[in-house]
């Protein structure tokens, strides 16, 4: 058999290393999470090079023990021992590129630097001398234009060459350590000390000593742990340190940072020869002007979020939506035909158009909507907007322990949650990430708004807007509420620091926006037909039968009927006990307009006027209300659910934020309707 | 001693010491504010908080908390 080889691509956030990415690997990727953590693994066969698998690393500045993510990439990279590490550097803003490239360097693997966006570098009259780069590195560097496809094959070659000269290597047990010695003075001295005390120790924990000597100069505790040293060992260490911070009159972090950055100025003053800001960065100060400007940068921020709202769930969702339905509506009749046709039994013919086509089909149907949402979020993700969002919303959010970051994904909640949820996926810490999927489920997605007209046209309809203003604003206050709490209990512990870069604008890559909205696409289309598929089932199966798995004719006798005769006890401090207005609360789970149409079958209502009749009777205003909040707060729909599951890997973890979230819903139902009684 | 808050956008300063601790503290050496190196103030967001920064050839954003615990000269 052939060998396969492994190629890993590390790189700073903002860096190009997506757009490479797809350039190399094509439609042919794989997305997964790293295990344990809810950090994206994307990994690929390379075009043209069967045997090399590529793996998109995560996007980041350092390998400090602080973040998942550059835990995940270190990890990765001294574990799976890729063949080569792919290093993408941005050439316009080499310094602080490189900085990564001194670190992975000290990993031991073959490494090659990929410099991108040299055409910008170029066109802007500014140079970089590649060859003293490369010198002066001790590593291979090519140029390399990921958006216009320059440089590529050059790349592949190379890294092919580096990867075959490193598995020959491997087979005559060869060392090669022949990168550049880019410290000096007290701080050399402090890790070639250490080196020499923990060079046992690292070998067997199959670190690199140089590696792992300057991270316990770094004071890396999980190096520190994973070493096994002896407590005198230790001690030493500790003293050598000292004496290094003494020496330099600054602290070990510092000095180390510091040691790193006067290497990379000193190579940039050979090789870089900057005389003006490239072209692409003028562009983005004048752009900025108006984007991140004191008064019209909020103003304008809301204007693009309305434009797509309108332009998504208006215009393009709602007449592929339209599409879609039909589609689905003429396809599901075409089978049922069929199904008759061949005489199938009657309870068989039921679960799979009334459950399974129906199930999945109204799930199906937001297929467009999610499509096209991603296509507008991919423009604002890829075009360096989404950063400027977080500069400017940066200080709304940050009272409830999130950052600006969160903010377009919870926006996107009022219309749809499972985009929303998805859109998760670009927040770069798994803390931010994981608060922000359990809190945005609270900003009421436009699946209710049925719920709310039939409600408010029951009860309140001299007071339609003020009652539907009311329960939006209930949503975000619980966000809120629920925000703080989290921050002081589950979510303790300080919080991902916010610093973050403002890249260059920059025209998105149409291969990566197509590509990813296909990915999310697949995603969806994997959920329609897995969880959803099941749940469709279960949901049918508790509709179509009594206890003695009988097909029932009149569904208040069946299964699901007496699940919500039983629960409707449990809301009766609610304020609504009647077994009909649970059952819907259950069958809204599968989505939230079935709450209306369980709620007019129930209630033998053929007409509106006649589910506002059957309603006075089931609810009194305040209970009503109470009945509004809790179908706001509780548990999102068995799409957002899957969502949830996907975006935090966990089933566990997915059903306590259902949990967590149906809690919340039935206390403040609760207050809403004993607090009312009070009162009126 | 001056902070890197207090500079008005436009203004420039050289960075004596970086305060804080952990993750934070990690992350501004990490980005490049280490001491000696010049930092330009170049707006602050709509709401008065963060602020945007340019350094060694890149515009970073930082929080005004964060940026008080960064002890400056002014040049």
């Amino acid at each position: 058999m052939e060998k396969e080889y492994l190629i890993a691509l590390a790189g700073n956030q903002n860096s190009g290393k997506t757009t490479l990415f797809n350039r190399l690997t094509g439609s042919n990727q794989h997305v997964g999470n790293f295990p344990g953590v809810t950090v994206e693994k994307k990994m690929g066969k390379i075009k043209g090079h069967a045997d090399m698998t590529l793996v998109d690393l995560p996007g980041i500045y350092s390998l400090s023990p602080y973040t998942n993510e550059e835990i995940v990439t270190r990890d990765f990279i001294l574990k799976e021992q890729p063949d080569a590490i792919i290093n993408i550097v941005d050439a316009t803003n080499i310094e602080r590129n490189l900085y990564l490239s001194l670190q992975l360097m000290e990993l031991d693997t073959p490494m090659i630097i990929a410099l991108n966006m040299m055409d910008e570098v170029t066109a802007s009259g500014n140079s970089i001398d590649v060859d003293r780069l490369a010198q002066s590195m001790h590593l291979p560097v090519i140029p390399i234009s990921a958006s216009k496809n320059d440089g590529i094959a050059e790349l592949m070659r190379v890294v092919k060459k580096t990867a075959l000269q490193h598995a020959y290597d491997h087979q005559q047990e060869k060392k090669h350590e022949h990168h550049p010695d880019f410290c000096k003075g007290e701080v050399h001295r402090a890790i070639h000390s250490i080196a020499h005390i923990i060079e046992d120790h690292a070998q067997q924990g199959c670190y690199p000593v140089r590696f792992a000597a300057t991270k316990l100069v770094e004071g890396d505790p999980i190096i520190l742990e994973s070493l096994h040293l002896h407590k005198e060992d230790i001690d030493i260490i500790q003293h050598i340190t000292e004496a290094m911070e003494h020496a330099l009159d600054t602290d070990r972090e510092a000095a180390l940072a510091d040691m790193r950055y006067t290497f990379i100025e000193e190579i940039c003053r050979m090789c870089v020869h900057k005389h003006h800001n490239t072209k692409e960065q003028v562009r983005s100060e004048k752009i900025d002007h108006w984007l991140t400007h004191k008064y019209f940068g909020i103003p304008i921020f809301i204007g693009i979020m309305l434009l797509i709202f309108y332009l998504t769930f208006n215009v393009f969702g709602s007449f592929f939506q339209g599409w879609m339905e039909e589609g689905i509506a003429l396809l599901t009749a075409a089978f049922s035909d069929f199904l008759s046709e061949i005489q199938v039994s009657e309870w068989l013919h039921s679960l799979i158009i009334d459950g399974i086509c129906a199930g999945v089909g109204s799930v199906l149907s937001f297929l467009p909507l999610i499509v096209i949402l991603f296509f507008f979020l991919s423009l604002l993700e890829d075009s360096g907007y989404m950063a400027r969002v977080a500069f400017v919303m940066d200080k709304a959010l940050r009272k409830i322990g999130l950052s600006g970051r969160s903010f377009v994904p919870m926006l996107i909640g009022f219309g749809c949650s499972v985009p929303a949820i998805m859109a998760t996926r670009t927040l770069s810490s798994e803390r931010d990430r994981k608060m922000t999927i359990l809190l945005t489920p609270f900003m009421s997605c436009s699946a209710k708004l049925p719920i709310y007209g039939m409600i408010t046209a029951a009860f309140f309809p001299d007071h339609t807007a003020v009652v539907m203003i009311s329960v939006y604003l209930l949503g975000m206050l619980v966000a809120v509420v629920s925000g703080l709490f989290l921050k002081n209990t589950i979510f303790k512990g300080n919080p991902v620091p916010f610093v973050m870069e403002l890249p260059a604008y920059r025209i998105p890559d149409a291969k990566s926006v197509l590509l990813h909205m296909w990915e999310k696409a697949k995603d969806f289309l994997r959920k329609a037909f897995t969880i959803i598929f099941v749940a469709s089932m279960i949901i049918w199966f508790l509709q179509s039968f009594d206890f003695r798995l009988h097909l029932v004719e009149d569904s208040a006798s069946s299964m699901l009927a007496s699940f919500g005769t039983w629960v409707s006890a449990l809301f009766t401090p609610l304020g609504f006990s009647d077994w009909r207005a649970s059952t819907a609360l259950v069958t809204g789970i599968t989505a939230k307009e079935s709450v209306v149409s369980t709620l007019s079958v129930l209630t033998q209502s053929s007409s509106d006027a006649g589910l506002t009749q059957a309603l006075q009777t089931i609810f009194t205003p305040l209970s009503a209300y109470a009945y509004l909040a809790f179908t706001v707060l509780y548990m999102p729909c068995i799409a957002a659910f899957a969502a949830t599951k996907r975006e935090l890997g966990s089933m566990k973890q997915a059903l306590a934020t259902a949990a967590f979230q149906t809690g919340i819903a039935y206390i403040t139902a609760m207050l809403i309707y004993q607090i009312g009684r009070v009162i009126v | 001693m001056m902070t890197l808050d207090k500079l008005s956008p436009g203004d420039s300063g050289k960075i004596c010491s970086v305060g804080g601790e952990g993750a934070l503290r990690r992350r501004l050496l990490d980005m490049g504010l280490t001491p000696k190196t010049r930092v330009e103030v170049r707006k602050v967001a709509p709401m008065g908080d963060p602020i945007e920064l340019y350094l060694r050839g890149y515009n970073l954003s930082i929080r005004k908390d964060d940026a008080a615990k960064i002890e400056i000269e002014e040049v």
